[in-house]
């Protein structure tokens, strides 16, 4: 597959490390640190099965949140308590050592579109106006499962890991619970788990996806919003999607999390949204923390070696 | 890697790091021993069992993973065409619902007077409960009432059901009714009884037409009375499916819920008048002539003449007949002229004096539909007030909205297009409930909706059997198979009461093959011909005897002994306070159920108690509670809401004192009959002469599930497993315990434990498990076809003659006898199967049609018609009669009724209150709210309303507000939405209350119950509670404590100026 993939250079064994395309050590050294396009291979599985992800159309979410039992079920996540929030039906609140999908609800007022109109005129206090519609908006988050992984990265015990199927797992047995990898996260998916100490997050369940079976979300999905397979197969099924809601006209779908391109490059779990990504609590331009730490690290590397050079010529200097 | 080897120096972190090809340690070199060795549980069972989800009425077919005798994991079988694998969060739950820590594990006693609970030997408690039966029957035994025979026991009553197996059902049905016990109930009669009346009164049987994943073909979808996304999420996939397939969905509802969220249009309306906007769509399809005229004119009764002294309800709202003493009507006036029609379901015991009131003509066809009194001009000029004008001011649906509906209707039925209805008990929990379901069924006739891929009425039930337990009903009104219970006025012979009640022609007319099967799998050798089969020993019925006529029987004290099977009334019937009043005169108490319910409680923690109207040491009722057995635990079938019967297989024994209910009743029956045996007593033969001798097996003694279901099936005289309800006899020779489920064992095969996947067949799925009747998956399929037999179109096409074969083929069963030619007419005078012609698909009914008008069967009425709510803010602007005429209600201090909108008081109630589920909760909570996974997702009772109304009331968002009723008082959390909106109805602004029902005292995640507030007011036909809408007041804050909670009550009854009367006028 590095053959398809000549940004995977850098790192993926067997092959040279100058062979990426601007032929320059910094390239070389930004793809050790960062992975690349197939991560897989970036970490090192010279033989490695398709990348697997998640797609989650919000557009048919049903906010049931099955998928949040039946990830605690499989997962033997513990129930974190009974806390009402009164944010709409969410009473989880977001992604943590206990919750590793979390349903989003929004309740939005919407402008009347005559040409599409929401389901729903509200109508009602100050006349009609432009924004008398009314829609409202769930949407299953999960771990993103990035190609450029900062908690990876930052990991300082080699807890977390990058399984051959692309996604990354943290160990428990090996995790001490050191929390580099919380804030490095572009997302606020990671957590510690309180009375244990260590970090959880969603493992793509990995134990399952490993021997072909689906991650537990995914297959008790009732409308299918969550959709587990080969990432390019569903990145492809997912443009198709957009077209067709495009032409029924739900002109504001759109992907979030599926352009290798982006700022973590690329998501292993993306969605289709029907709003910009601040509207579900999802950062709009997502960086990998760790993006500058090769340039720091050269900087920091030039300083010290500015420092060293220094130091003898001074040591040279007064010898002489 | 196996522990107990050494580590190699090539497993070092390190070495793997620096020898391998993950130089970085990211991937493969920071596997860790533990990550290495991962493998699924789901891998390493043992066992994956067949099961089926116990919760609502989907019934998703489950794998549950066994690893050294114990449940590991439970998941949806991917293979299921129903299902697809897929479980909601509940579903997903059932594994922390099994295995859980919150499942009580032994017999708990409370002795009378007694503060606490105490431990009792399981079997001790069985001896106890039987010696207390058997003395409770004996005290409380009626051979006569008001001179007529009754042969019963008024002492003893059952309560629950649906959440139970088939098989269980039917031991309870059958031990409880030898004995003479008639107070039989279950969820059935709170959740979908009215539509068991409406269905089966227009299409002949009362269950839902058609499955979900039919859904997939309808270009429409009407939701209303139903919020599936949240009730029913798995089935709702089909929805999705249909809307990506193009289809239109329609949400009409008070309330915006999960399931408007995924509409292509939400209709919101004011509670309680589904009748006014249906009857004006009906209207609409009249006076456009939109109807499929020739589906109309072959399929329904719209031609029909009905006889000179019906008179229409119009200004006054009342039909011809009516009663007002007796708050009943007489439905001799609303038969066709002429001749005489019985219904096959709801009120049929009225009918046997009509029956020899009239001639038995057939009835008169007008072709032209021009004849003043045939159905169709009757219909018009009933809906002819029905206009948008009126849905606007009654329903506070906008008319461009309501235009928009319409056109829908149209635009999506006839030839090429089909319209689905999906309903659940949004429409059914209404002093009109029945009336809902009728109006809806003469929508979808009017539109040639029934019978046909995509169209239907789909009745989405709520428990896991709910429709396997009124089926084989733990209901007093029918026997298996809705054979109506014997009535102790006019049924005196067997063949007295085969005579009466049922159609003579269609199935209906062989139902003396059907009850003689039952009394022989009854009574086996004991039912001979001579003794009518024993149909002397059935107790005889006085009226109704539904579960809040049973609560009455409670508070006159006449009621010895309860049992409750899985159901929770302290919380999830009509008013609450008025079930635990009930069971607090009752001498004892068997609670059977998971954990500690509050209708196992409310005599230590009750809300009487804490407000001291109850004091624990002076309530003398002895309770106990057994500990039921989970599905995983035991062997036996569910029969889901697309009448599909399913067999779940048992995956581990019950631990401790944890038992099935088959276990239960067969085990009480046994000692039962060995305490009577030798008894000389008249009233002791019928459980005497009981057969009651299934095969035992396993460490507790089980009774086999699979005997049980071989009897339901039914045998011939050899012994033999019966294929076919057409092979029933009236001469004894054939037994069977339920006609319709008769065939589900064919060729002594369990056909309800096949499980061929989904992609092996077509999407009827006709060999996944077994579905009454016959296996037909779209009930009345004939109807998909022309009257000649052929496709009414190539996209829409089911069912079809076969001219070649000489015989009905398609893609499911015909619901129709297989060689009988569309051309085919009955010779005059004939009755069952032969009565019903060629072209006539409605196979039960008395005429072979589709009812628009209902001669008989439908208690308050022929024709659907719009009354408000017992308690309505608003004037019924239709017609002069305020609320349902013929409504049950009851009269007691704290059942109190509101008063009528336009008198003094009636402005201390002044906003509307619905009620619903939600996804994370199931009904009252008995199986959710002790799960933490569950309850976690909705640890609150809360209320919905909108920004106006919480600004009029000065409610605050997060914070608490007390909701109060003539009954009751509740605190909520306030949840302000924009999903609730203010409605403008008859020219004044009218704010409506959401209140999901799930909550109580008890449990993990607790909360006040909303059936506080609710009142004891009931259809008539079906004697189903009116819980779906009512009308409170709210007020900022916390409910007061103690004795001011009813004392705040007090204070709102005073100032309505609330009486006796008040709301009890007909």
């Amino acid at each position: 597959m590095s053959d398809e993939h000549p940004l995977i250079g850098g790192s993926a064994p067997g092959a040279p490390a100058a062979s990426a395309d601007e032929g320059r050590a910094e390239g070389a050294l930004t793809n050790l640190l960062l992975g690349s396009g197939e991560p897989a291979a970036s970490a090192g599985y010279a033989q490695h099965p398709p990348r697997m992800g998640f797609f989650t159309d919000t557009s048919v979410c049903i906010g049931c949140k099955a998928c949040e039992v039946a990830c605690k079920e499989w997962n033997q996540v513990p129930e974190d308590g009974l806390n009402w929030t009164g944010h709409s039906h969410d009473n989880t609140g977001g992604l943590g050592a206990d919750t590793w999908r979390h349903v989003a609800f929004i309740e939005q007022r919407v402008p009347v579109d005559a040409a599409h109109p929401p389901n729903f005129v509200r109508g009602g206090d100050e006349g009609a106006g432009a924004e008398d519609g009314f829609r409202w908006l769930m949407s299953s988050d999960v771990c993103k499962h990035c190609t450029h992984a900062a908690c990876l990265d930052v990991c300082p015990t080699g807890a977390i890991f990058r399984t051959e199927l692309g996604t990354v797992v943290v160990q428990q047995d090996v995790c001490n619970g050191c929390g580099y990898c919380v804030p490095a996260c572009p997302y606020g998916v990671l957590g510690k788990r309180e009375g244990d100490g260590r970090i959880f997050k969603c493992t793509l369940c990995y134990d399952r996806i490993s021997v072909g079976e689906q991650p537990a979300c995914a297959k008790a999905c009732p409308t299918d919003s969550i959709q587990f397979g080969e990432l390019h197969e569903l990145r492809e099924r997912a443009a198709g999607r957009v077209q067709a809601l495009h032409a029924a006209g739900v002109v504001q779908a759109r992907l979030y999390g599926h352009d290798p391109g982006d700022g973590v490059g690329g998501d292993g779990a993306f969605f289709l949204l029907l709003d910009e990504p601040e509207v579900y609590g999802l950062p709009p331009d997502p960086q990998v923390t760790t993006r500058d730490l090769p340039t720091m690290w050269r900087n920091v590397a030039f300083a010290a070696s500015a420092l060293l050079a220094g130091a003898a010529a001074a040591f040279a200097g007064a010898r002489r | 890697m196996s522990p107990a080897r050494l580590p190699s120096p090539t497993d070092w972190p390190v070495l793997r790091q620096l020898l391998g090809p993950d130089r970085l340690a990211r991937g493969a070199a920071a596997q860790s021993p533990a990550t290495r060795a991962l493998r699924p549980r789901t891998l390493e069972a043992d066992r994956v069992v067949g099961s089926v989800c116990p919760y609502c009425a989907v019934g998703c077919a489950q794998k549950v993973y066994v690893k050294d005798g114990r449940v590991t994991q439970i998941e949806g079988d991917p293979d299921a065409p129903h299902s697809r694998g897929r479980l909601c969060p509940k579903g997903s739950a059932s594994l922390q619902l099994t295995t859980g820590p919150a499942r009580e594990r032994h017999v708990l006693y409370r002795r009378p007077h007694a503060r606490a609970w105490e431990r009792l030997e399981l079997e001790t408690a069985m001896d106890m409960v039987a010696d207390k039966f058997v003395a409770a029957r004996r005290a409380g035994w009626e051979w006569e009432r008001e001179g007529l025979p009754t042969r019963r026991c008024m002492s003893i009553a059952a309560l629950g059901g649906a959440t139970l197996d088939n098989e269980e059902n039917y031991l309870i049905k059958k031990l409880l009714t030898a004995a003479g016990v008639v107070q039989i109930e279950n969820q059935a009669r709170v959740c979908h009884s009215s539509t068991v009346v409406g269905l089966g009164t227009s299409f002949g049987r009362g269950a839902s037409s058609t499955l979900p994943a039919d859904l997939q073909n309808s270009d429409l979808i009407v939701l209303q009375g139903s919020n599936m996304a949240e009730a029913h999420p798995v089935a709702f996939q089909w929805v999705v499916e249909a809307k990506a397939r193009g289809a239109t969905v329609i949400h009409v509802d008070p309330h915006y819920s999960r399931t408007s969220a995924l509409a292509d249009l939400f209709v919101p309306l004011r509670t309680g008048t589904d009748i006014a906007f249906l009857g004006a769509v009906i209207n609409h399809v009249l006076s456009s002539e939109a109807d499929f005229r020739e589906y109309v004119l072959a399929y329904t009764n719209a031609p029909t003449i009905v006889g000179a002294e019906f008179a229409d309800a119009d200004v006054d709202g009342l039909f011809s007949g009516f009663d007002a003493d007796a708050r009943s009507y007489d439905p001799a006036s609303w038969q066709y002229d002429g001749a005489f029609a019985a219904a096959a379901a709801g009120q049929r015991d009225l009918e046997s004096k009509i029956a020899h009131q009239h001639a038995t003509g057939e009835p008169e066809l007008d072709l032209t539909l021009e004849h003043p009194r045939c159905v169709w001009q009757i219909l018009k000029r009933h809906y002819a007030r029905y206009t948008p004008e009126m849905v606007e001011r009654v329903c506070g649906v906008p008319q461009d909205v309501f235009a928009r509906v319409c056109a829908l209707f149209v635009a999506n039925s006839g030839r090429e297009r089909t319209t689905a209805f999906v309903h659940g008990v949004g429409w059914t929990q209404h002093t009109v409930g029945s009336q809902y379901i009728r109006a809806a069924a003469i929508l979808q006739l009017l539109l040639g909706n029934m019978g046909r891929p995509g169209g239907g009425v789909m009745a989405m039930r709520g428990h896991a059997s709910i429709q396997g337990s009124s089926d084989i009903p733990t209901l007093f009104d029918t026997l298996p198979g809705y054979i109506p219970m014997p009535q102790a006025h006019s049924h005196d012979t067997l063949a007295d009461f085969l005579m009466s009640g049922v159609p003579r022609k269609g199935y209906w007319g062989n139902i003396g093959d059907y009850v003689v099967s039952l009394l022989k799998a009854w009574w086996g050798p004991a039912a001979t011909a001579e003794n009518e089969y024993c149909f002397q020993y059935l107790p005889r019925l006085t009226g109704s005897h539904g579960t809040y006529d049973t609560v009455m029987e409670q508070v006159a004290g006449t009621v010895q002994g309860y049992f409750l099977f899985g159901q929770n009334p302290a919380v999830g019937s009509a008013n609450t306070r008025m079930q635990r009043l009930g069971m607090s005169k009752l001498d004892w108490l068997v609670v059977r159920d998971f954990s500690l319910i509050e209708s196992a409680t409310w005599w230590q923690d009750g809300p009487e108690i804490e407000s001291g109207e109850m004091a624990t040491e002076e309530i003398a009722t002895e309770v106990f509670f057994f500990p039921a057995a989970a599905h995983t635990e035991k062997d036996g079938t569910f029969t889901n809401t697309q009448r599909m019967v399913q067999f779940h297989h048992k995956a581990q024994e019950p631990s401790d004192d944890r038992r099935s209910d088959l276990w239960f009743t067969y085990h009480l029956g046994r000692r039962i009959r060995e305490r009577l045996a030798g008894s000389s007593e008249e009233m002791d033969r019928p459980l005497l002469d009981l057969t009651w001798d299934y095969p035992t097996e396993g460490e507790h003694e089980d009774p086999s599930a699979e005997a049980v279901l071989a009897e339901i099936n039914g045998r011939n005289a050899d012994g033999e497993p019966l294929s076919s309800y057409t092979q029933l006899q009236d001469d004894g020779s054939t037994a069977c315990g339920c006609w319709i489920y008769c065939g589900c064992y064919a060729e002594g095969v369990n056909q309800t434990a096949r499980r061929t996947p989904a992609r092996e067949q077509n999407w009827t799925a006709s060999e996944w498990a077994w579905a009454w009747p016959a296996n037909r998956r779209i009930l009345y399929n004939r109807a998909s076809a022309d009257p000649q037999g052929r496709p009414w179109s190539e996209r829409k096409a089911l069912v079809w003659w076969d001219g070649d074969k000489g015989e009905w083929t398609g893609y499911d069963t015909p619901d129709f006898d297989a060689g009988k030619p569309p051309d085919y007419r009955p010779p005059r005078g004939a009755t069952g199967p032969a009565g019903i012609a060629g072209d006539e698909p409605f196979i039960m009914q008395a005429d072979g049609r589709g009812w628009l008008f209902a001669p008989s069967g439908v208690a308050d009425g022929p024709l659907p018609t719009h009354y408000e709510p017992q308690d309505s803010p608003v004037r019924n602007l239709l017609h002069g009669s305020q609320r349902n005429p013929a409504r049950q209600v009851y009269e007691h201090e704290h059942n109190r009724y509101h008063p009528d909108p336009d008198e003094p008081g009636a402005e201390v109630f002044p906003y509307a209150v619905t009620t619903y589920r939600l996804t994370e909760h199931f009904t009252a909570g008995g199986m959710s709210r002790w799960t933490p996974y569950l309850a976690e997702l909705q640890p609150e009772f809360f209320v919905e309303v909108s920004p106006e109304l919480a600004a009029e009331r000065g409610l605050e968002h997060a914070g608490w507000a007390t909701v109060v009723s003539a009954r009751g008082a509740v605190e909520a959390r306030v949840l302000v939405t924009e999903r609730m909106a203010p409605l403008q109805v008859d020219d004044r602004t009218l704010h409506q209350i959401g209140m999901p029902y799930h909550w109580g005292p008890n449990g993990y995640a607790k909360g006040d119950s909303m059936n506080e507030l609710s009142s004891m007011s009931l259809d008539p036909s079906s004697h189903i509670q009116e819980v779906k809408a009512l009308a409170v007041d709210i007020r900022p804050g916390r409910r007061p404590r103690g004795a001011a909670r009813q004392q705040l009550v007090r204070e709102y009854r005073e100032r309505a100026g609330i009486t006796a009367l008040t709301g009890m006028r007909p």
